[in-house]
């Protein structure tokens, strides 16, 4: 029988990889996760704390899947601090995900903190197709950078490059992850750039995308509470982030008033960033 | 009340939004029953608010989550042709009079009184299981607007029809039933109940017969248009609810399963059926099953 995606999945949580003090990777085992495409999120529940939207990262194991997490609220610490063996719930993969056009050779991926683990899982099948990757990691100082030998690894079969920019300018390139993308567009083009982080951040990769003419495509995230399109908690202009997206191109992009001004709170309030 | 059809959304799904109004519009819906509006904003309960049962059936306990009346009446201040039915909760009838204050002059078809949501302390089912509560929350939004006034009802621990009679000799002019129904679900690997708030609603295939059977009841027995809920998942399901008395219908679950175009294919088979069954008009269909 199918297995249906919407209901509850126990998982047992089978490895935690610490990627800074604050983020971390946990994996376990799910078979239908383990195939979710870049850009999809499942919804985690965390046992009688909080159910929350994450992207799925990648694992390297076989019927194997990764969240990666960023202390920060109660929901999130609670999942932090999740040890070996201890069980969450979770459903999904929901939404859709990264596209790769077929004739790309060279892409630019942009990312800012945890809105790495979809380009990570993106940079997977780039690596499969044999795509060249730009990969740009944005974080505010050396010790919040996680990924960088990760995503090494994961393109280790095709021509790549990450780049690591830093606002304290203790490593890397000095600036954030734009300032970057800046530079790097003065020496090369691209076929497609690929961005996930702040929805500041985000708004400003499309700008300057938008300068170079490059086709774009963002994952966004907006306060979720279904994640399966009747709510409309996650709505942006006339779409949900949860089924329309998480991923938009620079044409759905360009069109939403909202995107990168304000997010709806918890109670479905405009708030400007 | 004139809908251009008899889908209408069910209040809680979608609305909060006039963006997302407007696309519902696009997709056919007849109207669209907003979120529960209360006079200030509510941030409701923490996730998981939403549980997918098996069959077609959800479980939730939002909690009531909304901007407020002040907020809300600005997102939709510049509605172009949407048909809203904008829903009003409070927890006393003097709740009612401010908010209706801020809707009653936009353009709004009229508003729909949730007495019936299970999950909220002093708001929702607490206010629609006292009938001489529901009394005077009815007169008073009556007496306050000259729109059409919907009470939705709910199963709570007072008898259904004592309930839609207060209704209807407070003024209301029609009933929509029912409201979810209240639930939970239990994880068994950690003994701990999934929806944060413990208890919710339940909503989906597994309400319909109990709808179904309240819409019968009502229509039965009080002389006001039932608006039928629960569970409609088809234009057959659509067809059960009229021929047990409902003048239209809401749709909400299924919505999780086949998105906005739910709304037009429902119409399309109500047509459908309409014309082999030789009806011109879908009032013809209206509580056909009670005379068995």
């Amino acid at each position: 029988m199918p297995i249906n995606i919407n209901i509850l999945r126990s998982v047992f949580i089978e490895r935690v990889q610490n990627e800074t003090a604050s983020v971390k990777t946990i994996l376990f085992k799910d078979k239908v996760s383990s195939k979710a495409e870049p850009g999809q999120f499942l919804m985690v529940w965390i046992p009688g704390v909080e159910e929350l939207p994450m992207s799925v990262m990648v694992a390297d194991k076989e019927h194997t899947a990764a969240i990666t997490i960023r202390r920060k609220g109660i929901g999130s610490t609670a999942l932090f601090n999740k040890r070996i063996g201890e069980m969450l719930g979770i459903r999904g993969p929901y939404g859709n995900n990264f596209k790769i056009a077929p004739s790309a050779r060279t892409v630019l991926l942009v990312g800012g903190g945890t809105g790495l683990v979809p380009l990570i899982r993106l940079a997977a099948k780039l690596n499969e197709t044999r795509i060249c990757c730009t990969l740009i990691i944005g974080a505010s100082s050396k010790r919040e950078v996680f990924f960088e030998n990760t995503a090494d690894a994961v393109l280790s079969d095709t021509k790549h490059k990450i780049i690591v920019s830093t606002e304290n300018g203790d490593y890397g390139i000095k600036g954030n992850a734009t300032d970057a993308m800046t530079q790097v567009l003065k020496q090369e083009t691209f076929d497609t750039v690929y961005t996930c982080g702040p929805e500041l951040m985000m708004k400003k990769v499309l700008d300057i995308a938008s300068a170079y003419s490059l086709p774009i495509q963002a994952s966004l995230e907006r306060h979720m509470k279904c994640g399966i399109g009747i709510c409309a908690s996650c709505c942006i202009e006339d779409k949900l982030v949860c089924k329309d997206g998480t991923v938009f191109c620079e044409k759905q992009l360009s069109k939403m008033n909202e995107f990168g001004i304000f997010y709806r709170d918890k109670t479905g309030r405009k708030i400007v960033y | 009340m004139e809908l251009r059809n008899p889908t209408m959304l069910a209040s809680g799904f979608l609305g909060i939004s006039q963006a997302i109004f407007n696309r519902l519009y696009n997709a056919d819906v007849g109207a669209i029953v907003s979120k529960s509006i209360s006079s200030k904003p509510i941030e409701g309960y923490r996730n998981p608010t939403v549980v997918c049962l098996e069959g077609g059936s959800y479980l939730n306990a939002v909690g009531l989550a909304n901007p407020g009346a002040d907020v809300f009446s600005r997102e939709i201040a510049s509605n172009p042709y949407v048909p809203i039915i904008v829903s009003l909760v409070g927890s006393s009838h003097d709740d009612f009079p401010p908010m209706i204050n801020k809707f009653d002059d936009l353009n709004i078809l009229g508003y729909e009184i949730n007495l019936s949501c299970p999950h909220v302390a002093k708001m929702g089912m607490e206010v629609g299981d006292d009938p001489d509560m529901v009394t005077k929350v009815v007169k008073t939004v009556k007496s306050h607007t000259l729109k059409p006034v919907v009470v939705k009802v709910g199963l709570g621990n007072v008898d259904l029809l004592d309930i839609a009679r207060a209704a209807n000799d407070a003024g209301a002019n029609a009933i929509t039933a029912i409201n979810t129904i209240r639930a939970m679900t239990i994880n068994i690997e950690s003994g701990i109940p999934v929806l944060s708030n413990k208890i919710g609603g339940l909503s989906g295939k597994s309400v319909k017969p109990v709808a179904i059977r309240c819409v019968y009841e009502i229509s039965k027995n009080v002389a006001l248009p039932v608006i039928g809920c629960g569970g409609i998942f088809s234009w057959e399901d659509a067809v059960e609810f009229m021929l047990a008395g409902a003048s239209a219908i809401q749709l909400g679950s299924v919505i999780g399963y086949e998105g906005f175009g739910a709304f037009q294919r429902i119409c399309l088979g109500l047509k459908r059926y309409l014309d082999r069954k030789g009806m011109k008009n879908l009032t013809e269909l209206v509580g056909l099953a009670h005379k068995y």
